[in-house]
């Protein structure tokens, strides 16, 4: 909402400066969002004194003049007829811009340069003349900006308006805000209607079929208008609030819809059929035409104003064209009607259409300021228009909402604000924004909200305008106390929080992507059609095509940030995400959301240095960080197992693997699958891993058991098996594990070599087996049995050789 | 004969730390250790002393074989171990192996920042769904179908009534609704708006605060928030309550820090304000309490919620929005 200074005097004499009352206002919950001198646009433009005047010697019209500037002369071609020389008139240098956007150059007409351009008062916006030049007072001195020689200065507040404050978007409102921050009284216009006779009621009617869209619906009529350019005081108040003028008419009803935030419509009286008029609601599939010119397919839910033939306005929303006011219209129906706010939304949302008016009806306008506004115009079509009025008025209203009257306590909201206010300072805190007081009566205000404050409905809001209106920096600061019983953080946190910790602990970054994704990204990954992750949650209504989906999966979103960082030539990348996924259970319930880990590592394991040349990661590498994770966590037994190629679909066959703990699995692992690095354009591959994050919580202990130290040293033998090349490593392992030897501590796969000597297809395994006993030190004897024993069941169980 | 064993010792240790070859070191254990050694010598002599005086002179004696052996014994090792016979030297300006440490992302270290100073004061973090209800998400927050309050927030609808959570508000009503009061949460997450230019991201990050009890007043909220405030930027920071209107509260506050790049003297920062807006807050609506069954004469409550990335945004000097969620590394790598 934009108001001006001089138009705020109207009503209130503005006593604070700009910038204070900027301040003020926002205190008072008006956010002033910028302050700016209307007149801004005359500082570049400059008295002009005009030496001498001389014809175009290539146009009749035009004249070629030497305009001084206090400093300087320069030449301007001109086409005013009233030139002459000796005058002084307004100079737009280059670079200025005028009100109805002329830019302003240096340039070329019909061959002779022209530095600027003379200017008529209507040019600038300073009158509505735009006949010949504005001729300005002979005391001026040539060179002076016109705001400061004409004295012209008016700062125009950008007042952000919260929704629960309509009464706000009105002049008057705002005056009102004013008159209460100053302590100043508020001046309304007087109305006096000129009595000229003839009775409305026999002229027209207003039927209202719809009152619960429509409870007020109030008409005046006027005759014999001469409709044409309104007054320049009229066209510079709407200028001044960034509306275009059109005509004495229009311009009144938007006049009176900024003064008092009730919009009003002007119909050619003589275009309504019938002449008269009824308020119903739409048939379905009707069509009309509206002033824009859009013609528009209505619903039976939308309030349609009628003749008796058919609409001629969206009642609140927007005039038809076949009722507008046109240049030879005499006699005009001027509606102010109360419409019910969720109507107007529906009917504005439906149609795409907002509007003035709908704005303001939606949060809603004042049920009884119908009247004031409708004769305020009326006043003022007499009086600019040339018109005569009507006797009579037609107000038909049914169940307006009434202004709320509710009793508040002095003590309860002293609790509630924290304040020590005493009755009467709250009494008059409400009185000076125009609510009606009682009281106190004991510890009680009764209080009657102003019809306008269509906000306040119970003690809170009363206590907010207390609380306002003396300022919320006058509430004094206290501290709730701390509760000695206060809930730990839930746990999926704090180890949410761990597992981020320790993975930037081994070098990995942590990203964050957006939760929608492109609907084609389950099928980029190769997700087969029976795949949970398919059932994506669509968004009716996405800001692009690549957010159309929430996303089933992490993968999507690193494979993206992976080609972003590859494009800047960041190429060595660790990096992961913990982020919900969302898969959906049918369109009206809320799908299945949880916590997923994922991340990847592409590119050199470690930069190029004089250490060593640098060399690309692997699978192993990204497996030793997911083991180092789980250990960190403490979550054992952790194993790996193959991922069968059938059920490989981002991660390549023959280089995947589950992760299990305690035989379940809580996610996966393995090299990025050829055909989804193309489908995301990437020209590296990468590892990755995919974890279900409440699965692999559910595996953290909650608390931790110390054990003691062994007392006695341990004794390690190595054993080295040639066995199948298919053979995986682990089974070995996890032979000698399954054997629940009591001295067999540990067991560590040492070595690993395939190639000669070993024969095609085998592949030599070493184990080192650590022994201790914690009763004793063991005697090397016993550790060579047992040693033996084990190395003789694997030979036997994996049909094993023994190195020669 | 003391003073003679001492200095023995002393004259053994000097030649034995100056010596730079294992050979020489044992030349060194002959010279004194042998069977004509100065040593062996020593200790022949206790036996020409008289009686009462050997004990004393055959220990020290003794001790000085002892250590002279010993520190044979360590030189021989360090020699062997060296056998250039002298301490390498090495270039420390080379640069070490690199252990480079991750970052955590700067949201999450904000929301941490922020989660970490309620807990303090004792909230409780709990969290909730994103993809939401009309009902959490509007209605039990008195934003009615169709009240022009809804035009505040751009929704993301995934049908009629389920919709991607516009802010993290609706955790007020799903805590309340589980437990009775006092209640004292602080809710952060994703938060979900249509909206996408140089200044909104379609997704973002909120943290929201509840707290319900009995006598719990604007005063507390004033207190809690400037406390909050001043652990997160600086203790002297000035701040500035001024009413606003969000539908589930009242009386309402937006909450503005002075500009701390500018520190009130007005910039780009702070569109020439001199102010931040930094939360939006006020005094639990009672009809948000009354959908939750509570007894609006037993308890009052605050509620707070602030967006993250702009914290994060004056916290960092980040001047672009959307470098938060294009995962740059070399933006991340940063924080």
């Amino acid at each position: 909402m934009k108001v001006s200074l001089s138009w705020l005097n109207d009503y209130v004499t503005v006593t604070l400066a700009a910038d204070a009352l900027a301040h003020q206002l926002t205190m008072a919950g008006l956010e002033v969002e910028g302050v700016e001198d209307r007149y801004g646009y005359l500082a570049s433009v400059v008295v002009g004194r005009i030496d001498a005047v001389a014809p175009h010697p290539d146009a009749d019209h035009l004249k070629v003049c030497q305009v001084g500037t206090g400093t300087d002369t320069i030449a301007v071609v001109c086409g005013a007829p009233n030139v002459v020389e000796g005058m002084l008139a307004p100079l737009a240098l280059p670079g200025s811009q005028l009100p109805d956007g002329t830019q302003v150059t240096e340039s070329t007409i019909r061959g002779r340069r022209s530095a600027g351009m003379l200017c008529s008062d209507g040019e600038l916006a300073l009158g509505t003349d735009r006949s010949g030049l504005m001729a300005l007072d002979a005391g001026l001195t040539p060179g002076t900006p016109l705001n400061k020689a004409l004295g012209l200065a008016d700062p125009v507040f950008e007042i952000s308006i919260t929704p629960n404050r309509p009464d706000c978007l009105s002049v008057l409102g705002i005056a009102r805000e004013v008159a209460a921050i100053q302590g100043a009284p508020l001046r309304r216009a007087p109305v006096a209607l000129p009595t000229a006779g003839g009775d409305i009621n026999t002229l027209t009617s207003v039927v209202i079929e719809a009152p619960d869209h429509c409870p007020r619906y109030a008409a005046r009529l006027l005759e014999e208008i001469t409709v044409g350019p309104s007054p320049f005081w009229l066209q510079d108040r709407l200028l001044s609030v960034g509306l275009r003028p059109i005509n004495n008419i229009v311009d009144i009803t938007n006049f009176i819809l900024m003064e008092t935030g009730q919009p009003l419509h002007a119909f050619d009286f003589d275009r309504l059929a019938e002449q008269r008029i009824v308020v119903r609601t739409a048939g379905d599939g009707e069509r009309f035409t509206t002033l824009d010119g859009k013609e528009r397919t209505l619903t039976p839910e939308m309030l349609m104003i009628c003749d008796g033939r058919g609409p001629v306005a969206v009642g609140g929303v927007m005039g038809g064209l076949n009722s507008e006011i046109e240049p030879h219209t005499t006699r005009v129906l001027i509606e102010s009607a109360y419409f019910d706010p969720i109507s107007i939304r529906k009917t504005a949302k439906q149609l795409g259409l907002k509007t003035e008016a709908s704005h303001r009806f939606e949060r809603g306008v004042d049920p009884h300021g119908t009247r004031y506004a409708l004769d305020r115009a009326a006043q003022l079509m007499t009086e600019l228009g040339g018109g005569r009025m009507i006797d009579g008025c037609i107000d038909a209203a049914h169940d307006l909402p009434a202004s709320a009257t509710l009793s508040l306590s002095v003590a309860a909201t002293n609790r509630v604000l924290g304040t020590d206010l005493d009755g009467e300072t709250m009494g008059g805190l409400l009185a000076s924004i125009e609510f009606e007081v009682n009281g106190p009566r004991q510890d009680i205000l009764t209080v009657t909200a102003p019809s306008f404050r269509v906000d306040v409905s119970r003690p809170e809001d009363l206590m907010e305008e207390v609380a306002r209106r003396a300022g919320y920096d006058r509430i004094p600061v206290t501290y709730p106390a701390i509760p000695p019983d206060a809930r730990p953080t839930p746990s999926l946190v704090t180890r949410r929080r761990r597992i981020r910790r320790l993975l930037t602990g081994m070098g990995f970054n942590e990203i964050i992507t957006y939760s929608f994704v492109h609907a084609d990204a389950a099928r980029r990954l190769r997700l087969p059609d029976d795949d949970p992750r398919r059932n994506a949650l669509g968004i009716l209504n996405p800001l692009t095509e690549d957010q159309a989906v929430m996303r089933t999966s992490l993968v999507p979103g690193l494979l993206q940030t992976m080609g972003h960082n590859l494009a800047r030539q960041s190429r060595n990348l660790k990096l992961f995400e913990i982020g919900k996924i969302f898969i959906s259970r049918g369109d009206s319930a809320q799908p299945e959301e949880s916590d997923v880990l994922a991340g990847l590592w592409t590119g050199d394991r470690t930069p190029p240095g004089w250490y060593g040349k640098p060399e690309p990661c692997d699978f192993y590498d990204l497996k030793g960080a997911m083991e180092g994770l789980l250990a960190g966590l403490h979550v054992a037994p952790v194993s790996f197992t193959r991922l069968t190629d059938d059920r490989c679909t981002f991660t390549r066959p023959g280089a995947s693997g589950r992760i299990m703990v305690n035989d379940r699995p809580i996610g996966l692992i393995g090299q990025l699958h050829p055909a989804v690095a193309d489908a995301y354009d990437l020209r590296q591959t990468a590892y990755l891993f995919e974890i279900d994050l409440p699965a692999l919580v559910a595996h953290i202990p909650d608390r931790l058991q110390a054990s003691p130290l062994p007392r006695f040293p341990a004794t390690a033998r190595d054993a080295t098996l040639i066995v199948d090349r298919e053979l995986e490593s682990d089974s070995i392992l996890e032979a000698v594990r399954q054997m629940n030897e009591p001295l067999v501590e540990a067991v560590q796969l040492f070595d690993l070599f395939a190639g000669k000597p070993i024969p095609e297809g085998r592949k030599s395994l070493s184990l080192r087996i650590v022994y201790r006993s914690s009763e004793a030190t063991l005697a090397d004897e016993a550790v060579n049995q047992l040693h033996k024993a084990i190395t003789d069941h694997l030979v036997q169980r994996f049909k094993a050789d023994l190195p020669t | 004969m003391d003073q003679n064993s001492d200095q023995v010792r002393a004259a053994a240790m000097k030649e034995i730390e100056a010596a730079e070859t294992p050979e020489a070191i044992q030349a060194l254990s002959i010279q004194y250790l042998g069977r004509k050694g100065v040593v062996t010598q020593l200790l022949r002599a206790v036996a020409q002393l008289p009686p009462e005086a050997r004990p004393e002179a055959g220990r020290m004696a003794n001790a000085v074989k002892q250590e002279i052996d010993a520190a044979c014994r360590q030189a021989l090792e360090r020699l062997e171990s060296d056998p250039a016979g002298r301490m390498e030297r090495i270039d420390v300006s080379l640069p070490g192996r690199p252990m480079v440490p991750g970052t955590l992302h700067p949201i999450t270290q904000i929301t941490q920042e922020i989660c970490d100073i309620f807990t303090r004061m004792g909230f409780e973090v709990v969290e909730g769904p994103e993809v939401e209800t009309d009902y959490y998400n509007f209605e039990a927050l008195n934003i009615p179908k169709n009240h022009p309050a809804r035009d505040m927030q751009d929704t993301f609808y995934v049908s009629e009534d389920v919709v991607l959570r516009t802010h993290t508000s609706p955790t007020q009503p799903r805590v309340m609704e589980q437990r009775q009061p006092p209640v004292r949460i602080i809710a952060p997450g994703k938060v979900y708006r249509c909206d996408s230019d140089l200044t909104h991201t379609p997704m973002f990050h909120q943290v929201e605060g509840l707290l319900v009890d009995a006598g719990i007043s604007f005063g507390d909220l004033k207190g809690t928030l400037t406390a909050f405030i001043h652990q997160m930027f600086d203790p002297r920071t000035r701040l500035r309550f001024r009413p606003s209107f969000f539908p589930f509260t009242e009386p309402s506050a937006e909450v503005d820090m002075l500009c701390v790049m500018c520190r009130g003297e007005g910039c780009r920062v702070c569109s020439q304000t001199g102010w931040l807006e930094i939360l939006g807050a006020g005094m639990v609506h009672p009809a948000v309490l009354e959908n939750v069954h509570y007894d609006t004469a037993r308890c009052t409550g605050f509620a707070f919620g602030m967006g993250v990335e702009r914290i994060a945004m004056l916290k960092y000097g980040i001047d672009d929005i959307r470098k938060y969620f294009e995962n740059d590394i070399r933006f991340l790598a940063q924080f």
